[in-house]
């Protein structure tokens, strides 16, 4: 027999042929994290959570589902009605969609704050971007399938925006459409891309996402290495095996997580207009324009750095720019010191300043535009950007606190 | 035989089979990419269309499906073609410059007959459908509003300046059939 069959019985024929012992050991059972984790660290393994919820209810509904400019509409509400149970899993899944942002988004923050992103864990930072490029493009697709009202109109407004590009703008929107408006050619292509494209790029994204950071190994609370410190077998002083403790933790979490989904999915699916806007319970109509159109509230953010740019084009780019602003995150931090903990004053405050500006332009961004309110939109933008101006310059000479050799 | 590895040769091979590889790729690619563009039928029903605008009323706006968009024809009275000499200073782009019209329809009516006016019903700034506003009152002298991002029209489709779209209104290719049709979608002869 091989050299490698170390084990005996069924175990040792399947590690002779495949790592699964090694995979288990390497991705659970003997992965060291550090042992002071918190609050902020539930959100990863929920993303996990939501995505396989997002998975299952998606294949199920799209045995019901039509991708037909004709009967989209109509089939989404047989969903609703006739189908046995349908309605539970349409409203798992529109919840799933924004419980998915909410935990992707205090993800984000977790990173900011402890410094995550930081070397050497730049490649987890950018995989989880691209992540989180792949959902919103899910989200936005997802959306236009219902083929209500804002379904229709959100759609014509996010895809002229790449009509703002000089010169290809005008043939690049007509190809992404595939018509000379949003027809049911573009219905059926965000379908095909909503179902099967962009989910198996999310997946490749999450195993890249997971094994970058089962490399490095996970950052902690107090932002310090624990792999500098290990016992004689090697193994970190302060990190405990992922299985059985912090599988037992996020089960914790897990169960928490699901009494708040299940209050909404039950009793609250529309969220007052914010998970499912009131106007997509209206068929598409491709001659009026709802009176008020916003974004679901996961976007609106960006929506309201768009619209506080009088400019066409220059709003387009100051969108993306917020977006792709991220990406260079772990070099706009020239700071050496990782955990909000032992960073200076300026730095907690440039967080203030982004968080207040984050929630302040996804409030403005759900409302019509008022000359007040573009005034606020563009305070809070120049606030958003400020944070990575502001970090860039804060973090050359930073006077921190004395960081601790091993976690407290 | 000799037993020596001839390196560039092996290189040139190696640069060969790539460079053939990788421009086979971009060739297959092209089908996939060209599938999306608009199909013969999307292109079909993007023919020209007839409208009949025998029994509009002066104030009066019918909507015409063009290509999936909506094309609207107005019928101004005196009264809103008068507001289109005294908002010029208001506008972005009066003399229609920088927007898109046939030349007959590059004027300060911005179409054919100035009593009639055709135009695309799509904001030029992110493709909402404005609405229809013919009140003229002190604070705006009538035109079409854009509920989306509030951009202003006036009842030429002309852009007011400081509102986000940034040119006026599309006008369609059209021409008079007779004194009550209109065919959109080609210029004719007239």
């Amino acid at each position: 027999m091989s050299e490698k069959q170390t084990g005996t019985g069924l175990m040792g024929w399947i590690d002779a042929r495949f790592p699964l012992t090694k995979m288990y050991e390497e991705h659970l059972g003997k992965y060291y994290a550090p042992k002071n984790f918190n609050f902020w660290y539930y959100f990863g393994s929920l993303a996990l959570l939501v995505l396989v919820i997002q998975i299952v209810t998606g294949i199920f509904l799209t045995m019901h589902y039509k991708p037909d400019g004709e009967m989209a509409f109509a089939s989404v509400e047989y969903i609703m009605r006739d189908v046995d149970w349908g309605w539970l899993l349409r409203y798992l899944h529109s919840t799933g969609a924004s419980a998915f942002f909410i935990v992707v988004y205090l993800h984000m923050f977790r990173a900011l704050i402890y410094g995550s992103y930081q070397k050497p864990r730049e490649l987890i930072w950018i995989f989880g971007m691209f992540i989180f490029l792949a959902l919103m493009a899910e989200g936005f697709m997802g959306y236009l399938l219902p083929w209500g009202q804002m379904s229709y109109w959100g759609a014509q407004v996010i895809i002229s925006l790449f009509g703002a590009i000089p010169v290809v703008g005008d043939e690049l929107t007509l190809w992404i459409r595939g018509d000379f408006v949003i027809s049911d050619a573009t219905l059926s292509r965000f379908f095909a891309l909503h179902v099967i494209a962009v989910p198996l790029v999310l997946l490749m994204l999450v195993v890249m996402h997971i094994i970058a950071l089962h490399e490095v190994g996970s950052n902690n609370p107090d932002g310090v290495e624990i792999k500098k410190n290990k016992d004689e077998n090697g193994i970190p002083l302060d990190g405990i095996p992922f299985h059985p403790y912090y599988t037992v933790k996020d089960v914790v979490g897990t169960v928490v997580f699901l009494i708040f989904f299940s209050v909404v999915v039950f009793f609250m699916p529309e969220m007052g207009g914010y998970f499912l806007e009131h106007a997509n319970f209206v068929p598409a109509d491709q001659f009026k324009t709802p009176e008020h159109i916003a974004p679901v509230w996961y976007f609106t953010p960006f929506y309201a750095i768009l619209r506080a740019i009088p400019d066409k084009l220059l709003g387009v780019i100051a969108m993306f720019a917020s977006i792709g602003v991220l990406f260079f995150l772990p070099w706009i931090d020239r700071g050496k010191v990782k955990s909000i903990r032992y960073r200076c004053g300026a730095f907690k405050l440039l967080i203030l300043i982004l968080v207040v500006s984050f929630i302040g332009l996804g409030y403005l961004g759900a409302l019509p535009a008022t000359e007040g309110r573009t005034m606020f939109a563009r305070l809070f933008s120049v606030g958003y950007f400020g944070f990575f101006v502001g970090l860039w310059w804060i973090s050359k000479n930073e006077t921190t606190k004395p960081v601790p050799e091993r976690v407290q | 035989m000799s037993s020596e590895v001839d390196n560039s040769r092996r290189r040139f091979l190696t640069a060969g089979t790539m460079v053939v590889g990788a421009v086979g790729t971009v060739m297959v690619a092209v089908p996939f990419v060209k599938s999306w563009s608009p199909s013969a039928r999307a292109r079909t029903a993007g023919a020209p269309v007839e409208a009949n605008i025998g029994k509009l009323e002066p104030g009066q706006q019918i909507i015409v499906k063009w290509r999936g968009k909506p094309v609207w024809v107005v019928r101004r009275d005196d009264k809103a073609l008068a507001t289109l000499g005294k908002v010029t200073d208001e506008l972005r782009d009066p003399g229609s410059d920088e927007s898109k019209q046939p030349d007959y329809a590059k004027n300060e009516y911005r179409s054919r007959k100035p009593e009639f006016l055709i135009i695309e019903g799509i904001c030029t700034h992110l493709g909402c459908s404005p609405s229809y506003r013919p009140e003229i009152t002190t604070d705006f002298q009538g035109g079409f509003f854009c509920p989306c991002h509030g951009s202003t029209f006036d009842f030429a489709g002309r852009v007011y300046a400081g509102v986000p779209a940034p040119t006026n209104l599309t006008v369609p290719p059209h021409y008079f059939v007779s004194d009550d049709v209109i065919l959109i979608g080609e210029d004719g002869v007239a």
